[in-house]
């Protein structure tokens, strides 16, 4: 019973699942808030300026690796240019900050410094209309969807598959990043779009604004894992899983997993598309470091260390692994990336299943005459990583 | 004898560029109580003929087996029946209306034309029951899958089928822990899902355990009548219990029709079998 994937995943989001929603909205929402506007400054409940933004950074690029577990996770495609579709997201809200600043720049403009700076006269044609915060969030959400679906329908039209995609993925990040470190483009170089005064007419610096933010990328988060478990729990995410499973099976039984796999994968990239907006305002910087292979390299392994095909698990892994990164960071630079490259093969080797994995193996073995438990020859179904290597 | 397993691998894919969606088999015409006709079809590959002008009819209802020795041309058959492979020429009707030489495979799957493949494919990563609901006839666009609500009737057919196939008591088990034969017998139970009104089987019990084997003939015993079977088999033992009539294929045609007794006494067949 307890092995479905429905049920599996119904128990997930069942009553502790669902508490520790509330509990995480409260917080939030209602806490973190509190301690950032009422406690003084020395006392030891105040949550710092930088807490703040760290946390909302966190969830942010939590987002991004629940996108990224829907695609891989639950439709074994692994992309390794989620990094691009959350910069188009960030670049396309940062646009919209970069217009914010009004005359304050430092060339007192209506144009973006970097465009005063280039002698442009005017606006390029495809940032008109930015100042607008309407379609700042249409683009935000628009461009990434429609670069990945059209991306997506040829890739997976002409049935290009595991690593050829990954590496492709890579190949476009990879362009969009040269495209956008050249000043001509209008992206604003390798600096990037930075420098914001204002969100809304706010000071996007006000302790208010930040708890603002804060507290719309918890609800993003929470919205986004509550959608992920909506869809791995439908028909649809059944289906998804079996063309990951037995592709050729699931086309033999009439459907066409063209529209399946595209679907996901468009979904997944807007997703990162509204991480990216949520991320610029709080970071207070895009550039087009996020498009870098590490970046993306990067999300592949937060989900891989909180454990694939459980959407917690992508959370929990983002939050270890950006936790981690920022307390490396700041103690020994120079190793951030040493360490990553250790955990990867630390967790690939010996815990195929991630942080959840490990979670419920432990308590598997604590409980081990509890109702319904698998006998140990039939022990839990092994996740899609681990069969692939059987495989 | 292994059929290699690229040659099992269906192709429609590409050809359903639109969204696969469930027909209606209202096209179907019987009322001549013959489910599949084929009048001299022939098949050729870079000049070798591997059918050469077969004609053959299966009645509503019937249970029939195709024998014959490798290379005969059986899988052929059934890739023509299923519009993998076009002859170039003669005539494959299901019914007295559709003509398969005309649709594509996903429209004659939707028509009510299932088949096995030999290497059996479940989702081992789903449960029984989930492997059946997946292949149920349905409309299979992924807005009504997101959307899809299980109700009693569906759950009701679920459950007849887990019957038909044995497998009740594994219902939430996963398909990848269950043994060989018992995986086939799941894939016959996702067939009987998509409800075809023809099956074609080919070597559905390669592998199977001779008790497996005994079980599956009663259940392909028990679904004639409801439903049209043709099985392609070389287990002879098998075929016996099947009981039903038999046809010898030999270089791409017709060697001899009848029951078991009478085309195994008969001496072309022999000398088919045992002359070379
Ligand atoms: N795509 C193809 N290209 C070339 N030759 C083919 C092709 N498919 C089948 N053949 C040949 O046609 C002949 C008939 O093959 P078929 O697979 O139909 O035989 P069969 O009766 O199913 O034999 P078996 O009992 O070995 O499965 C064989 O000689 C085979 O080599
Ligand atoms: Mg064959």
């Amino acid at each position: 019973m307890r092995q479905s994937y429905t049920e599996r995943s119904v128990r997930l989001l069942g009553p502790k699942g669902w508490t520790a929603m509330l509990a995480f909205l409260a917080l939030m929402l209602i806490i973190v808030p509190a301690m950032h506007l009422l406690a003084p400054p020395d006392s030891a409940l105040h949550v710092s300026n930088y807490a703040v933004t760290l946390t909302g950074k966190i969830m942010c690029y939590a987002m991004v690796a629940v996108a990224m577990d829907l695609i891989w996770g639950y439709a074994g495609i692994l992309s390794l240019g989620h990094g691009l579709f959350f910069a188009l997201g960030g670049y396309a809200f940062g646009m919209y900050l970069m217009r914010q600043i009004g005359l304050e720049g430092n060339y007192h403009s209506a144009l973006p410094d970097f465009m005063v700076f280039l002698d442009w006269k005017a606006l390029p044609w495809y940032w008109q209309g930015t100042d607008n915060v309407v379609w700042a969030i249409v683009l935000t959400v628009g461009v990434p969807t429609v670069v990945a679906g059209v991306f997506g329908y040829f890739a997976f039209q002409s049935r290009i598959k595991g690593v050829y995609f990954s590496i492709i993925t890579q190949a476009l990040t990879y362009a969009a990043m040269l495209l956008f470190f050249r000043n001509e483009t209008g992206f604003g170089g390798n600096n990037g779009f930075t420098d914001f005064k204002r969100i809304l007419g706010y000071s996007i610096t006000a302790p208010e604004t930040r708890v603002v933010l804060l507290g719309l990328t918890a609800l993003a988060l929470a919205g986004t894992l509550l959608l992920g478990r909506w869809l791995v729990t439908s028909r649809y995410g059944r289906v998804l899983a079996a063309t990951r499973d037995a592709e050729s099976r699931v086309m033999f039984i009439g459907y066409n997993p063209l529209w399946y796999k595209l679907f996901i994968w468009t979904l997944s990239a807007a997703l990162c598309g509204v991480a990216g907006a949520l991320y610029v305002p709080q970071v207070g910087i895009i550039n087009p470091g996020e498009m870098s292979a590490a970046s993306s390299i990067e999300i592949a392994i937060w989900v891989a260390v909180g454990g694939r095909g459980t959407l917690i698990g992508a959370v929990i892994g983002a939050v270890v692994v950006n936790l981690a990164k920022s307390w490396f960071t700041v103690s020994f630079p120079q190793y951030w990336l040493f360490f990553l490259g250790f955990l990867f093969i630390l967790v690939t080797l010996f815990l195929p299943q991630g942080i959840v994995g490990l979670y419920q193996k432990l308590t598997q073995r604590r409980t081990p005459d509890a109702p319904n438990a698998p006998a140990p020859t039939e022990a839990t179904p092994s996740t899609p990583l681990t069969q692939e290597h059987a495989a | 004898m292994i059929t290699p397993a690229i040659e099992d691998r269906p192709q429609w894919a590409d050809a359903s560029a639109g969204q696969a969606r469930a027909v209606t088999p209202g096209a179907l015409d019987i009322a001549h109580g013959v489910i599949l006709y084929l009048d001299e079809i022939s098949v050729s590959f870079d000049g070798f003929k591997a059918l050469n002008k077969l004609s053959l009819h299966i009645d509503v209802g019937e249970l029939r087996c195709i024998i014959g020795p490798n290379g005969a041309g059986k899988t052929t058959m059934m890739d023509v029946i299923t519009g993998k492979t076009r002859p170039d020429s003669g005539k494959a009707f299901f019914g007295q209306t559709l003509d398969l030489t005309r649709l594509k495979e996903p429209e004659i799957a939707h028509a009510g034309i299932g088949r096995k493949f030999q290497k059996p494919t479940v989702f081992e990563q789903h449960t029984v029951f989930e492997n059946l609901e997946l292949a149920m006839k349905m409309d299979k666009r992924v807005w009504r899958s997101l959307f899809y609500k299980l109700d009693s009737e569906a759950r009701g057919r679920i459950e007849t089928v887990m019957e038909q196939i044995r497998l009740t008591a594994q219902a939430h088990r996963l398909a990848g822990l269950l043994s060989h034969g018992q995986k086939q017998w799941l894939e016959i139970g996702m067939l009987l899902m998509q409800e075809p009104r023809l099956l074609l089987l080919d070597e559905p019990v390669a592998g199977m355990t001779d008790d497996e084997t005994m079980r599956t003939a009663e259940l392909f015993v028990s679904l004639a009548g409801q439903h049209s079977l043709v099985v392609v088999e070389h287990d002879m033992a098998f075929v016996e219990k099947l009981g039903g009539k038999v046809t010898v294929l030999h270089e791409g045609s017709v060697l001899a029709e009848g029951d078991l007794a009478t085309v195994q006494a008969d001496d072309r067949v022999i000398e088919v079998y045992l002359g070379r």
